[in-house]
């Protein structure tokens, strides 16, 4: 019955458009990567025309990469406003039990409401992505449409992992603030992994950078797609649904 | 259209649920009577298929509810005690998503909305926020809910707590016409609600049946022992005296009333032809007898005695029950203004 994940699917993204956090999100989204969009514009354009002694300056190049890694910044602080509420809430209200009784299975309901998520999210790439028309239109050399595709297919499997393991944290917790936090810490620790084994890429060092979501994406922003990091953002969306799953399981059980 | 065996259920170590059993036959509406923790919810939530039992099992139509969940949802419409709305969405978008789940094809689900709007009183509040209604509203929209797919078999956990008197009468009549084609199990604690609308009444207590019968039987059952209500003037101590010296008359409380020198006597008569003998006794005593009159039976009388008898054995058996016992309503003192 895929018809009912389309149902929640619909459910929840009513629910988003009729609580303010999605609004909230989308101006934050559109605000701080426009702004951001706007200064490394600038920066370019400056760069261009003093010119760097070494190589020749590639102005869209260096506009492109840095709209990426300020997207995936950004995304570390509003993902987890997006996933909080998803189970949070549900149980806050006591929606969980409807859910439960109502003929839906645990999978129609996950994948309903990370469909929902992952369409919003979608949204806001799309937003991000209008600046990028400037390039095309006033740059000396317009940049190659593939490897920002490819660049976003990156964001867009980050997002999708994130979204998976902030699903699992809101259905531990009844609080939307607490399912946040943890959400944030945890993928801030992530994040940060990458820092580790810049130096040598050694034991726990190369393995703490292998978890690190960004040194996956790192290749994606390039314009370069490779399977083995495509497989570690699909391993974390796997898991983190898988997660969710059992948490769903054993809470029928308390 | 019910079977229900042996169930139980254990939240850790504390059972909230021991070893019960009973049947519902098709177009029969059940009541569930028990004080609260008595283990009411936890039975319906494991009915409608919310969360597993620890021992036992639940059939609804012949199939049991933890091997074939989605067909027993399917077939149930569940009002659960906290009831489950989302207050951001209107009532006509909450009815919708129900309806798509319970998968009333798209060209009738208008129809269903409009049936269930008019039967739940819901017409005027449609397009309107679910947060923005009233309480009683809102339990409305919770019946319609469990309402919408006209389903065989219906749970209803405290329907109509939180309603004012005359919205408790719509919804109680509402649930009557709905026992003419469908089978019903709702659980309350206001007694005279089940005796008006329930044709058995199963009451539990610690997590088992202490009575199973039809609300007469049930009053039935202790309309043997008399309660008698008298106001009685003149001196206390010699109104006790009399009393005192009664025969057949195993209990008896006396209260001051709002005039000064007035008496309110509850009696409890283990035999009815004392009545006469006990007027006589009274007026001999230079008591004057002002009112006099034999309390009807209710429901609450028997709901309160089971209870009682239920928690003195348990207490009797050194068992966990002083949590209850001591507030165990005491039959003759505390309800004088009974129906």
């Amino acid at each position: 019955m895929i018809k009912n994940v389309w149902h929640v699917m619909g459910k929840e993204l009513k629910s988003y458009f009729y609580s303010p956090v999605a609004y909230v999100v989308l101006t934050l989204f559109i605000l701080l990567v426009g702004w951001r969009y706007s200064v490394l514009l600038v920066n370019a354009a400056l760069q261009t025309a003093a010119g760097t002694p070494y190589a020749p300056f590639d102005g869209p190049q260096y506009v492109i990469l840095n709209h990426f890694a300020v997207i995936s910044t950004v995304l570390l602080f509003l993902l987890p406003l997006i996933t909080m509420g998803v189970y949070a809430e549900e149980k806050k209200k006591g929606t969980m039990e409807l859910l439960f009784t109502l003929p839906l299975s645990n999978g129609q309901i996950i994948l309903g409401k990370f469909l929902a998520n992952f369409l919003f999210c979608l949204l806001l790439f799309c937003g991000s992505a209008v600046p990028l028309i400037t390039l095309f239109r006033f740059a000396a050399a317009p940049p190659a449409i593939i490897p920002i595709l490819v660049g976003y297919l990156g964001i867009v499997l980050l997002t999708a992992a994130v979204l998976s393991l902030g699903h699992f944290l809101s259905t531990l917790t009844e609080n939307q603030i607490v399912a946040a936090a943890l959400t944030f810490v945890l993928v801030i620790v992530l994040y940060f992994f990458n820092e580790f084994g810049q130096a040598g890429n050694e034991g726990l060092a190369a393995v703490l950078r292998y978890l690190s979501p960004l040194s996956h994406l790192e290749s994606f922003l390039v314009g370069t797609l490779d399977v083995s990091h495509l497989i570690y953002f699909i391993s974390v969306w796997v898991f983190g649904i898988f997660l969710t799953y059992r948490t769903l399981e054993s809470l029928r059980w308390r | 259209m019910i079977e229900v065996s042996h169930l139980s259920k254990l939240y850790g170590n504390f059972p909230a649920v021991r070893d019960l059993s009973f049947r519902v036959r098709p177009g029969e509406i059940l009541g569930f009577l028990g004080p609260n923790g008595a283990g009411k919810t936890t039975t319906m939530r494991i009915l409608a298929g919310y969360m597993p039992p620890s021992g036992g099992t639940c059939r609804i139509g012949g199939k049991d509810v933890m091997d074939h969940p989605l067909t027993v949802k399917r077939r149930i419409g569940y009002l659960p005690e906290q009831v489950p709305l989302y207050p951001e969405l209107t009532v006509e978008e909450y009815l919708g998503f129900i309806a798509r789940v319970r998968a009333i094809p798209a060209g009738e689900r208008g129809g269903a909305l409009d049936r269930i709007a008019v039967r739940c009183g819901l017409k005027d509040v449609r397009k309107k926020l679910i947060g923005r209604l009233s309480k009683g509203y809102r339990q409305r929209v919770g019946i319609a809910q469990a309402l919408i797919h006209s389903p065989d078999v219906i749970i209803l956990d405290e329907p109509t707590i939180g309603l004012d008197p005359a919205q408790i009468r719509e919804v109680r009549e509402l649930i009557r016409s709905l026992g003419e084609d469908h089978t019903i199990i709702l659980s309350t604690h206001i007694l005279p609600e089940v005796s008006q609308i329930c044709q058995r009444v199963l009451i539990i207590n610690h997590g088992r049946i202490i009575a199973e019968d039809t609300p007469e039987n049930l009053t039935g059952r202790i309309t043997k022992r008399l309660v008698c209500d008298s106001l009685v003037q003149g001196d206390r101590d010699r109104l006790a005296e009399v009393l005192a010296a009664a025969e057949n008359l195993p209990e008896w409380e006396i209260t001051a009333a709002e005039e000064p020198g007035m008496w309110h006597c509850t009696l409890v008569l283990s035999d009815g032809e004392q009545r006469p003998r006990l007027l006589a006794a009274l007026q001999n005593g230079g008591l004057a007898v002002y009112e006099f009159h034999r309390r009807r039976v209710s429901l609450e009388d028997v709901f309160l005695q089971l209870i009682m008898e239920e928690n003195d054995g348990l207490a009797a058996g050194a068992s966990g029950a002083e949590m209850y016992a001591a507030d165990a309503p005491d039959l003759v003192a505390d309800h004088g203004d009974g129906p």
